[in-house]
């Protein structure tokens, strides 16, 4: 008996954390490490592939996302447009609505911008036009995101699936868009900077870094004082709670979808109206999905995301910059962004859980 | 009309191999988001076996070791994929949803890295894949070709499914690989090693969805690589949820994506604008199912009940 018992005693032993008995020092810290090996790992890679020393890597990808003035804008507004997004995700996330559909919902409020621009750019003047844009990308957003919103709260019909599936229908809206309307026939829309937003003195990007600040600041406050944020914290930590202390689940899902796809057309409006002044179907590129990680790693604080986008944006400019001087791969970025995800992923395993060792192991199986 | 029909059937094993495993893994309760990126990795894995082979052997290579290796490979670089994710969601009890996003990102940094210091042309290598395995499929006219005129992928797709469905429904080790998705805290009760089945679950779903990458270059693309594998991952995504998580459904459900994706350059008289619509249609089919089964509420038609759940014993 003895016997079978100590050979079914494991070595390790997963424990749950208690999660108010950890210091944020802790948390930082175990963070910290990770990303630094994470650095650590891709650096490793990269020297090796690009055969020089680790050292002007680095320099390389600093100067990179900070070099000139033109490449710090970049940076930022990169991390803007990527905020944006992530901002979009975060209230559904926060509700455990597991919207992967940020992608198809900026990318059809960018289609309903251009469509805007394109169709009524001539016959409407500016101010009138911009009210036009904004209003036709926000409920453009809302559109794509209230649908599967709808089916959730009423059939239980599986968000993920769905608004995954609405991404490609929103890319092939706009693939059939460009190739019906644009009369070259080459499917690339000219660009049509007349009828763009409003720039502020010679800053291109600067009205684009505005509006995502305050957006970040509008959802930290939204999602932290007031009743509506407090309603989908507890939609999301436990259905039953909610319905038993009264709190509609099916409104609260619509509503915050809602809001979620407004902001996802905020984002669109803000890449085609403000940064492009055309479509492709690339134009939001991979943001929807990225924005999913940058919001997840960032705990759905708003405040925290504006590190983890800057993260994400540092390597993938620096990592561009790689690729123009060191000649090597441009997939490396992809490389190394998906290594430092992983590494921060895996590191919550540090936070959620602990490992005991079964020292007592002989004692208990007597 | 016969060009189309073996076009949509060439395009639909891809799906099928992808779909099928992705179903393998979804119903060990794993919502494998990575599956583009695995199929990018099994494609990118494959053809780059197949160029340091045929590097290797120069002009006496043997046809059988050139077809044989590279399935190897992207068999095991699917694997691989596979194990890092479970590695994740499993042992580390990560979200499955941010892993698997992960995942893809990585895997298609990954297949550009490997394919770019690979020969991008495997048109002489891909006729051995697509030649028709039955010698005298030429000799029987259309039916010949439609029925018969196959290379090894599409048999290899069809003997997957089924065996896949055969071992799910009528097998212990299906039972208890279910039980795995639906409640794991039950299979954990009843001596069900949840891990285990999770593990290998997953990775023989992704070594089988890598399979699905490869073909798509060598069948479907004769060989000539494409940056767009991870655009048929989505695709063989909702193939699952279209055939409802059953392989041998997906057989024919295959047929019917592969048919919708291929449609356009096939039918007269519609536009370049017209076809980009015609693309958006296995979406939007897809979507119905989705909202028609869970209106429905059937039991049998639903997705594993802990599908994208991690599992941890001590959770209450």
């Amino acid at each position: 008996m003895a016997k079978t018992d100590k050979k079914h005693t494991p070595l390790l032993h997963i424990v749950k954390r208690d999660q108010g008995t950890l210091t944020w020092q802790y948390k930082i810290l175990i963070r910290a490490i990770a990303i630094a090996l994470a650095l650590l790992v891709s650096g490793l890679l990269i020297t090796a592939l690009a055969d020089t020393d680790p050292i002007k890597v680095y320099k390389s990808m600093i100067s990179g996302v900070f070099g000139t003035e033109r490449r710090r804008w970049n940076a930022a507004q990169g991390m803007a447009m990527l905020l944006c997004v992530s901002l979009a995700v975060t209230p559904a996330f926060k509700m455990k609505f597991w919207n992967i559909g940020a992608e198809g919902q900026a990318l059809v409020g960018g289609l309903a911008c251009a469509a805007v621009m394109f169709f009524l750019g001539e016959s409407l003047p500016l101010p009138l036009l911009l009210v036009v844009m904004i209003v036709a990308s926000v409920v453009a957003g809302m559109i794509w995101a209230v649908l599967p919103a709808i089916f959730k709260a009423f059939w239980n019909t599986n968000e993920t699936l769905f608004t995954l599936m609405m991404n490609y229908v929103a890319t092939q809206l706009v693939a059939w868009f460009l190739k019906q309307y644009v009369e070259s026939g080459s499917g690339v829309m000219d660009i049509m900077p007349q009828y763009g937003l409003p720039v502020i003195g010679e800053y291109k990007y600067l009205l684009n870094v505005l509006i995502v600040a305050l957006l970040t600041l509008l959802v930290y406050i939204y999602l932290k004082y007031s009743k509506h944020g407090y309603e989908i914290s507890v939609v999301g930590e436990s259905e039953n709670t909610a319905r038993y202390i009264g709190i509609n689940v099916k409104k609260v899902i619509i509503r915050t979808l809602l809001i979620s796809g407004a902001l996802c057309g905020v984002a669109g409006l803000l890449l085609v109206g403000g940064t492009n002044h055309t479509i492709s179907t690339t134009t939001v590129g991979g943001r929807g999905f990225t924005a999913i990680m940058v919001s997840w790693l960032a705990k759905f604080n708003p405040l925290f995301m504006v590190l983890t986008t800057f993260l994400i944006i540092f390597l993938e400019l620096g990592s561009k910059q790689l690729t123009s001087d060191f000649g090597i791969s441009s997939s490396i970025a992809d490389i190394s962004t998906g290594i430092i995800l992983l590494f921060i992923i895996g590191c919550e395993f540090f936070l959620q859980y602990r490992i005991v060792l079964n020292r007592n192991r002989k004692e208990a199986t007597k | 009309m016969i060009a189309f029909l073996v076009s949509a059937i060439r395009l639909g094993m891809t799906f099928l191999l992808g779909s099928t495993g992705e179903t393998i893994t979804e119903k060990a309760g794993h919502l494998n988001l990575g599956l583009p990126g695995v199929m990018c990795m099994g494609a990118a894995c494959g053809c780059y076996a197949e160029y340091a082979y045929l590097t290797e052997a120069g002009m006496e290579y043997s046809p059988l070791l050139a077809v044989v290796i590279p399935i190897l490979a992207a068999l095991l670089g699917g694997a691989v994929m596979g194990l890092l994710f479970s590695f994740f969601t499993v042992t580390l009890r990560a979200n499955q949803n941010v892993t698997g996003l992960a995942i893809t990102t990585l895997g298609v940094g990954l297949s550009e890295y490997v394919i770019e210091e690979a020969d991008v042309i495997f048109s002489k290598a891909s006729k051995h894949f697509t030649a028709p395995l039955i010698p005298f499929a030429d000799e029987l006219g259309s039916f010949g070709k439609l029925v018969l005129g196959y290379g090894i992928f599409i048999y290899l797709a069809l003997a997957i499914a089924l065996i896949t469905t055969f071992v799910l429904n009528r097998t212990r080790v299906g039972l208890h690989l279910r039980a795995v998705g639906e409640n794991p805290a039950t299979a954990d009760a009843a001596g069900i090693n949840v891990s285990r089945y999770r593990y290998i679950a997953t990775c023989i779903g992704c070594g089988v969805a890598g399979l699905g990458g490869l073909s798509f270059i060598m069948d479907y693309l004769n060989g000539m690589w494409e940056y767009c594998v991870d655009a048929i991952g989505w695709l063989s995504l909702a193939l699952v949820i279209f055939t409802v998580w059953k392989p041998n459904w997906a057989i024919l459900g295959s047929l019917v994506f592969g048919a919708l994706y291929v449609a356009s350059s096939y039918i007269p008289g519609v536009s370049f604008a017209g076809k980009e619509l015609f693309k958006m249609l296995p979406y939007v089919v897809t979507i119905l199912v989705l909202i028609v089964t869970s209106m429905r509420n059937r039991r049998e038609n639903q997705p594993p009940q802990s599908l994208g759940l991690s599992y941890f014993r001590e959770d209450r």
